[in-house]
């Protein structure tokens, strides 16, 4: 047989369900005190800081982290929930979710343990933002393409060069990046980049925005101009990050934020056709949310296996592809039924906004983060076939 | 599921290894395998594995019969195991015992109905019943005018008109007129044909996703053999996306049914999360079944379409047993009734549940 690909049924266990109520009853909260409002997922607010503070405040970032850093040593199955909890009532993560899903673990496995202690503690306060420096004008999904240069110099390294797409560089306080610090070898074109902590709003750093089709600017242009990083800030092994990339792939592809992002057109779209629909508005609805059922418990059991200590790299690549796809598609199979929706319904006006916004949010969730054809070349890898 | 972690599995799979090989079956005109597979598997004990000792089967958990029906989806089985499973099941729940020999499961659509009569007997006309040509009883749900009942009926009493599915199997017609059942009990208060119809509709979906695997299994090994322009087809990028893409059903599927089963298997009633569960899996594996069939055939071209070639032992069988205990659209509405009824801001909370 082929390697097998293993989804099991994971539960999750009870005390889950209590924190669960927490989380709903603190977003609650916020949204009655006006720190977002759940139906404008467009709104002008997502840099929240005074929120991420309060999040960390109740022990929701790092949770998973051990405590002298701050942590909570909390599983990643609590960590679902809370990060479910939070995307499904759109509340404003963007200042500390990088942190907390990719950054802070990379910190934790090759940081110095003085910069552990300085940093790993404010991020579980909600204090800190975090980008991540991996595309260049030409190297996107070919990541070992990267051409930004960290030369050496007394106690450290100069950098200079740009990277680009950088979610969140305009409000960031860190960015984890990887910089050429070697040429490639003959036998091996991934050798020679090096994993760099940087510290943003320093002289030869500099942040262009970059306009998105949805009107947002959340994505950069990071500018290095002989910037000076410490020998300390290096993260890993010298010329060795593509060693260090692919583990925290599963954490980063399988989470509930790869399919959940234009969920709130279904909720809307349920409200629209309210309790006694057409068949074809019944149909529709039920085959999306079984669909959703289906990727969620998907995404459940790879949690569950990175809870186990497993590694599923060909796991978390499939509910990314499958997840990411259905999200992408999603506005469109409700615009399809809110052609049918009574023009008295009470919702429409805030379902109308909603689909213009996810519609042109939908063409970046299959390139985030892996695009769907790096994606598939890892299954196919995972299949036996390259 | 795709390892054998129980006994009942593994017994299975080395009955299906040795008497139900699929290119042994395939080249096999006559059915001749049919028989010595059958003995096998009831001395074995499994076709009655839902029935408790003191009904006269074997007593396995819920659980124990979803993955041995997952392993029996990877096999493509061709005879009754499901439904006899599926019918012992039924007449346990009104603690009526099982009689040797094939039997299966009427209605088989939640849009047919059978009848109890004021006088006892049973009547009605119910379309696509898997294997009714084949069994010797029938495991009937039936409606009267004080409820839901249980019934086992002699499958001499019905007048069947035989048919086949598009995977070849049998899939009859059968009408009980005014039919005098053998034993009929009132059925328990938690059951009724909804439920008969959600639990036929897991026992497809573990069929269905356990022929995916198989696809899959033998389109990647068909790739790494097949050359052509002077290299393995597996090289070629489209070719890998569209294996990736049918892995991707194929896993879809796996979790849709295992969470179903799981579900069920531990559930103490039937409530709207267990609903939630059992109809997505119907869905979803239907679903996948078409998206991930075509790959495969995709894949392995001219040779997958032969009538020699076993991979429509899988395809097509998966595209059958989609139709089996209501297809995909008629769960999708009833779902979607569901959700539009508990309203939108209780959608979350009930896909949370799970």
């Amino acid at each position: 047989m082929t390697a097998a690909l293993r989804f099991d049924p994971i539960r999750l266990p009870p005390k889950c369900e209590e924190l669960r109520k927490e989380v709903r009853a603190f977003l609650a909260e916020e949204m009655a005190r006006g720190t977002f409002n759940p139906f404008k997922p467009n709104r002008e607010d997502t840099d929240a800081p005074e929120f991420s503070r309060r999040v960390g405040e109740r022990g929701w970032i790092g949770i998973t982290w051990p405590k002298k850093y701050g942590g909570h040593e909390r599983s990643f199955l609590e960590r679902y929930v809370v990060t479910e909890e939070m995307r499904v009532a759109n509340a404003p993560t963007r200042r500390f979710f990088v942190a907390d899903r990719q950054s802070g673990p990379i910190l934790l496995k090759y940081a110095p343990e003085h910069i552990k202690m300085d940093i790993l503690p404010r991020i579980c306060r909600g204090e800190l933002c975090f980008a991540i420096g991996m595309s260049e004008p030409n190297s996107g999904s070919d990541l070992f393409a990267a051409k930004t240069r960290a030369t050496r110099t007394d106690g450290g390294y100069l950098i200079n060069g740009t990277k680009i797409w950088t979610s969140s560089a305009h409000i960031a306080d860190y960015m984890i990046a990887i910089f050429r610090t070697s040429q490639p070898t003959k036998d091996n074109r991934r050798h020679g980049l090096t994993q760099f902590l940087v510290k943003m709003k320093q002289p030869g750093i500099k942040v262009n925005p970059i306009g998105q089709i949805t009107g947002q600017y959340e994505f950069n242009e990071v500018v290095f101009t002989d910037h000076f990083i410490p020998d300390d800030h290096v993260l890993g092994e010298v010329d060795g990050a593509w060693k260090q990339a692919t583990s925290e792939l599963a954490y980063e592809r399988s989470g509930p934020e790869r399919f959940l992002e234009t969920y709130y057109v279904l909720t809307e779209l349920v409200r629209a056709v309210g309790n006694d629909p057409d068949t074809r508005s019944a149909e529709g609805i039920g085959r999306l949310v079984a669909q959703l059922h289906t990727m969620r418990r998907m995404s459940v059991s790879v949690a569950g296996m990175l809870q186990a200590g497993k590694e599923p790299v060909v796991e978390a690549s499939i509910v990314k592809d499958i997840g990411t796809v259905w999200e992408q598609q999603l506005p469109h199979r409700v615009r399809d039924l809110a052609a049918f929706v009574e023009e008295t319904a009470s919702n429409r006006e805030t379902l109308e906004r909603q689909l213009d916004f996810a519609i042109k949010t939908a063409p970046k969730l299959t390139i985030q983060g892996g695009t769907t054809e790096v994606l598939r070349g890892i299954i196919a890898r995972g299949l036996g076939l390259r | 599921m795709a390892e054998s972690d129980n006994i009942i599995v593994e017994t299975a799979e080395k009955i299906f290894a040795d008497l139900a090989d699929p290119q042994t079956i395939n080249n096999d005109r006559k059915d001749a395998w049919k028989a010595p597979l059958w003995l096998a598997l009831s001395e074995a004990g499994l076709p009655l594995a839902w029935v408790p000792d003191d009904l006269g089967g074997s007593g396995a958990s819920l659980a124990d019969g979803f993955a041995l029906l997952n392993a029996a989806g990877r096999f493509a089985i061709a005879v009754p195991l499901a439904e006899t499973m599926l019918a012992g099941w039924l007449l346990a729940q009104a603690k009526i015992a099982s009689p040797e020999g094939e039997m299966t499961v009427l209605p088989a659509s939640p849009k047919d109905r059978i009848t109890l009569n004021p006088d006892g007997s049973l009547s009605g006309r119910v379309r696509g019943v898997p294997f009714a040509k084949a069994a010797k009883h029938f495991a009937v749900l039936a409606h009267g005018t004080g409820g839901v009942s249980i019934a086992l009926v002699d499958a001499g009493k019905a007048k069947i008109e035989a048919g086949l599915n598009v995977g070849y199997d049998d899939s009859d017609v059968v009408t009980l007129e005014r039919a005098a059942p053998i034993t009929i009990k009132p059925a328990p208060k938690h059951l009724d044909q909804t439920t008969v119809m959600l639990m036929g509709g897991v026992v497809r979906s573990l069929q269905i996703a356990g022929a995916l695997e198989s696809m899959l299994d033998i389109s990647v090994r068909y790739s790494n053999e097949r050359v052509a322009f002077e290299k393995k087809i597996s090289k070629f990028q489209a070719v890998q996306h569209n294996l990736a893409k049918l892995a991707g059903e194929s896993a879809a599927a796996l979790a849709a049914a295992t969470s179903a089963a799981d579900a069920i298997a531990s559930a103490t009633a039937f409530n709207d999360a267990v609903y939630l569960e059992a109809a997505s899996a119907k869905i979803r594996c239907a679903e996948a079944a078409e998206k991930g069939g075509a790959i495969a055939h995709q894949v392995h071209g001219a040779i997958g379409f032969t009538i020699e070639h076993i991979l429509h032992r899988y395809s097509l069988r998966a595209l059958a047993w989609r139709d089996d205990f209501g297809s995909e659209s008629y769960w999708a509405v009833e779902l979607g009734k569901l959700v539009a009824n508990r309203g939108a801001d209780e959608l979350w909370p009930l896909v949370a549940s799970r």
